[in-house]
């Protein structure tokens, strides 16, 4: 009997819901909040993912989108007195219209020049950040610990009924949010609008000459790229309760750049692999040297390596792995 | 008006640290059709080296000087035939995530080396002024101009007038073509690579002397070469040098005389100058139109 084409996608997806939601019975709290930072990365790494590995549009600056989602969430709770949660929406759309917009004038850069640009943006970020002081509290920041009625960091929330531990709270809020948007992106990116997607990146005269309008997909890949990236920086806001411009370094978006290129670029399922990297890596190298240049070297280095050996990272590993058992 | 050429001279000075440095990413682009994000960073290490040479082991400046460029040469030719070579074919993501990987595993191999410690670093030139005409000029800033015109003018014979730099040009325009007249195309395009890494040093000595030297000494002065170069013709040297001056004299003047601007918004400013360069003239100034083939 051969089973539909994605069964075993969803399989696979209940199996991890699953797992996601047993996780915290067995593990510290401290553990709860590291796994926390795992699903705010997989979802930039989704964001990244849908421009850069699915649309071929290289994106070095999806840091800034993050800032942008971030901010939005800390000056509506500092100023506004809107609840945490409630900000998250509000994040995405807006932060999907920023890269909507990002996404017209993008259209006429290719290739290099966007990286470029991109790039230029992302290193710029904090400094614009820390110009317009009287809207983002400048250089020094916006601190959300101090308003505990709109988060949860002081106080346990409750639930369902279930009284829940700040730290689980967050884990399991941004869980929910992560798996949610793995969801809506497999959607979008099984159909015909994937498929769209995928041929601009594979040859984009090709794909105009089939009838894929290329401003139409390329902003639609900015747009929702963004999105992800803002409700990642929106919940990165929320569980730090404190952003400044240097929240929002160029190497936070180099290093999601890293999560994609481990986890694979073009999959979704790899990019769990990618977002466990990013975030445990500097624990890991911490082993081989105290240094705080070690994860950099490490992540250098692999990117490297993998570029040589491996181009569509982990989860082309396991597709080659496969293909060989296939055969075999 | 003394004032205003002051600052022009002081924008000259740092519009020409800004020049060397997109030079190396123009050489590069034109050789390889990359654009080295690690540039900036190879820059770093090779001041680094420069630095450790003087402080601790006694150096001279001007000995230390030149073995940091030829080290850097080496390294910079090393650099493409190790890594960029064998990753140069398939998209340009693929090229653009090891320039991008260069620059994450050479930043951490200095802070592993060096530590992240902010360190002062003496300049070659006294800091007194001359005083020309009733504009007090700094001798650093002479001196730094003075170096880049040396480079640029020596760069620009090699390219023009002699035998290798015809070779190397024409291992850039037409590899096939330069293979069939017996151009070793792959040792050329890797001494493009060099020099790009020696002016890239040249950029990174220069600087440090007036902004301290730290691991991230180079991340903005590259957006400014960035904009320099993208400002000239990604594809075009004249370009990037009158980009890089332009650009330098130009961000110094707003920031001195717009209260908006000041101090912060300089690198923005850059990222404009690129954004908008990018959108209304690809090319730039100096620069040939693109055409695509099918």
């Amino acid at each position: 009997m051969r089973l539909d084409r994605s069964a075993l996608p969803i399989a696979a997806f209940v199996a991890l819901a699953v797992v996601v939601a047993v996780v915290p019975s067995f593990v510290s709290a401290f553990r709860a909040q590291q796994l926390a930072y795992v699903a705010i990365y997989l979802i930039a790494l989704i964001g990244l993912n849908i421009l850069t590995g699915y649309t071929g549009q290289i994106s070095l600056g999806h840091g800034a989108f993050m800032a942008v989602g971030g901010y939005t969430t800390a000056i509506l709770m500092a100023d506004h007195g809107v609840k945490d949660i409630w900000t998250i929406p509000i994040a995405a759309l807006l932060t999907g219209t920023v890269g909507f917009l990002f996404g017209l004038p993008a259209l006429r850069l290719s290739g290099l020049y966007l990286a470029l640009a991109t790039f230029a943006i992302a290193v710029s970020t904090p400094a614009v950040i820390k110009r317009f002081e009287d809207f983002t509290g400048g250089g020094s920041g916006i601190n959300l610990f101090g308003i505990p009625e709109l988060t949860a960091s002081l106080t346990p929330v409750t639930v369902l009924g279930k009284e829940l531990a700040f730290n689980d709270w967050l884990y399991y809020l941004c869980w929910s949010v992560a798996l949610v948007g793995y969801v809506l992106a497999w959607l979008l990116l099984r159909g015909r609008t994937g498929l769209a997607l995928r041929a601009v990146r594979d040859s984009e005269t090709a794909a105009q000459s089939s009838g894929v309008s290329l401003p139409k997909y390329k902003t639609l890949a900015f747009g929702v790229s963004a999105a992800y990236a803002g409700v990642a920086g929106s919940l990165f806001a929320i569980a730090t309760t404190f952003v400044n411009p240097d929240t929002f370094p160029i190497s936070l978006s180099i290093l999601l750049l890293v999560g994609v290129v481990v986890g694979g670029l073009g999959s979704l399922a790899g990019l769990i692999a990618g977002a466990v990297f990013i975030q445990f890596l500097p624990d890991w190298s911490q082993r081989v040297s105290n240094s705080p240049g070690a994860p950099s070297v490490v992540s250098g280095v692999l990117l490297i390596a993998l570029m040589y050996v491996l181009p569509t990272g982990v989860s082309g590993l396991v597709g080659r792995i496969r293909l060989l058992t296939r055969r075999g | 008006m003394a004032d205003f050429m002051q600052q022009v001279v002081a924008g000259l000075a740092s519009g020409s640290i800004y020049a060397s440095l997109a030079l190396a990413l123009v050489l590069i682009h034109r050789a390889t059709g990359v654009i080295n994000f690690a540039q900036g960073e190879m820059a770093t290490l090779s001041t680094y080296i420069a630095w450790t040479l003087t402080t601790n082991h006694g150096w001279g400046y001007w000995p230390a000087f030149v073995f940091t460029l030829i080290v850097s040469f080496l390294g910079g030719a090393a650099i493409h035939q190790g890594v960029i070579r064998p990753n140069e074919k398939g998209s340009v993501l693929r090229v653009v995530i090891v320039t991008i990987g260069l620059l994450l595993a050479i930043n951490g191999l200095v802070t592993l080396i060096w530590s992240g410690e902010v360190r002062a670093v003496k300049s070659p030139f006294p800091t007194r002024t001359v005083d020309v005409g009733g504009v007090a000029i700094s001798i650093q800033d002479i001196g730094t101009i003075g170096v880049v015109v040396a480079t640029v003018v020596v760069l620009w014979f090699l390219l023009q007038y002699t035998k290798l730099g015809l070779a190397m040009r024409a291992a850039a325009t037409n590899p096939g073509e330069a293979r069939l007249v017996g151009v070793r195309v792959t040792w050329m395009l890797s001494l493009g690579w060099g020099l790009a890494a020696v002016l890239g040093a040249i950029s990174g000595m220069l600087a440090a002397p007036s902004v301290f030297l730290d691991p991230n000494l180079m991340a903005a002065l590259l957006i400014y070469a960035f904009a320099a170069a993208v400002l000239g013709g990604i594809d075009s040297p004249v370009g990037a040098v009158v980009g890089g001056l332009t650009l330098g004299v130009g961000l110094n003047l707003l920031g001195t005389y717009v209260d908006f601007v000041g101090a912060d918004l300089r690198l923005p400013g850059a990222l404009l100058v690129i954004l908008v360069v990018l959108l209304v003239r690809p090319s730039g100034v100096f620069g040939r139109r693109e055409v695509r083939r099918v």
